[in-house]
């Protein structure tokens, strides 16, 4: 029974991946549809996540190993970084500081709960960081990584759509304020569009997740 | 035996993140300490590129399904999904327009004139 739940999510997530493949479309996530469908195997079986968890730690123990990994990607742009620091500056600490206190005050001033506030600060930043965040501050790492991955397929669905519908034509802003906003799932979305734009959005992602991780624990003790 | 060299320093570098992390009861966690050590070690050249590239490039590619287990973890909060609805979803999307545009036309006043 202990390898049960790493097999089953490497079933499940196989499935979707083959899905997704075949019908490339933002509501086709493998990461979301494999939550939703273990979470409703796991309900309907009436297996403990603790159960499911024995085994499926595993691959949970590996987002720090992939986190670190994420200085590759910096390093190998350090020369983009550079010929537009002063772009990725400001935009990583306006943006990273809109996301954290808009999702935190609207979810606020509309009844949401201490941990639910919490949960939701990181919800701009790359999934995995944002679940470390989420357990340092005091929220739910679970209903975090779901935000996440919701807010990273709005930014895949519809970023480049609300950047043209805003007349938004510089190569730079976009590829920033897609990162920043929506993390991964925005990156490879404008990354099909525009290359440049698709460089800058993965690499304010990945600035964006360090910056967040700075300032957020800081920042919420202020706001609470 | 590369593929060791390049592990061990990515875990290596995981290890003391988490070290730093909890000795200094920080409240940054210790896998971006060890991201931000190991970018440090390759500006200084410490580290050479070659010597984690190929197995950080199979942590980054794969990082999706790591998401799931945790992710998973939701199943003990559907009441409170239930009960708090509205508040998440409409600061879910409100702060993504909001962080988009904002950051876009920050940027792109910065930008005036350059293009």
């Amino acid at each position: 029974m202990n390898a049960l739940g790493i097999t089953l999510t490497l079933v499940v997530f196989y499935l979707f991946s083959e899905l997704h493949s075949r019908k490339r479309a933002f509501y086709t996530n493998p990461v979301l549809l494999s939550i939703i469908a273990i979470a409703l195997i796991l309900k309907g079986f009436g297996i403990p996540y603790e159960s499911y968890m024995e085994s499926a730690v595993i691959l949970k123990f590996l987002l720090g190993p992939a986190v670190v990994s994420l200085a590759i990607p910096v390093y190998r742009g350090r020369a983009t970084i550079k010929a537009y620091s002063k772009e990725i500056t400001a935009g990583i600490i306006v943006g990273g500081t809109v996301a954290i206190l808009t999702a935190f005050y609207i979810a606020k001033a509309l009844g949401g709960s201490g941990e639910v506030l919490l949960s939701i600060a990181p919800k701009s930043v790359t999934t995995a960081i944002a679940i470390g965040i989420s357990e340092k501050i005091g929220g739910i790492p679970a209903l975090t990584a779901v935000l996440v991955i919701t807010t990273g397929l709005l930014g895949n669905a519809f970023a480049p759509e609300l950047l043209n519908l805003f007349k938004v034509k510089d190569r730079i802003a976009r590829g920033l304020a897609t990162g920043v906003s929506s993390h991964g799932l925005g990156t490879a979305r404008i990354i099909l569009e525009d290359e440049l734009a698709g460089a800058v959005s993965g690499l304010a992602m990945a600035l964006n997740g360090a910056f967040t991780a700075l300032i957020l624990p800081y920042l919420i003790e202020l706001l609470k | 035996m590369k593929p060791y060299r390049g592990l061990a320093i990515i875990f290596g570098f995981y290890a003391l993140g988490e070290l730093t992390s909890s000795a200094l009861n920080l409240t940054i966690p210790g896998s971006v300490l060890g991201m931000l050590y190991l970018l440090a070690a390759l500006l200084t050249g410490v580290v050479r590129l070659d010597w984690v590239e190929a197995e950080a490039e199979l942590f980054i590619r794969n990082m999706s399904v790591m998401f799931v287990p945790p992710g998973v973890g939701i199943v003990s909060y559907i009441g409170l999904l239930k009960s708090q609805a509205v508040p998440i979803s409409v600061a879910l999307i409100l702060s993504f327009l909001i962080t988009l545009l904002v950051t876009a036309k920050t940027v792109e006043f910065l930008r005036r004139g350059e293009n």
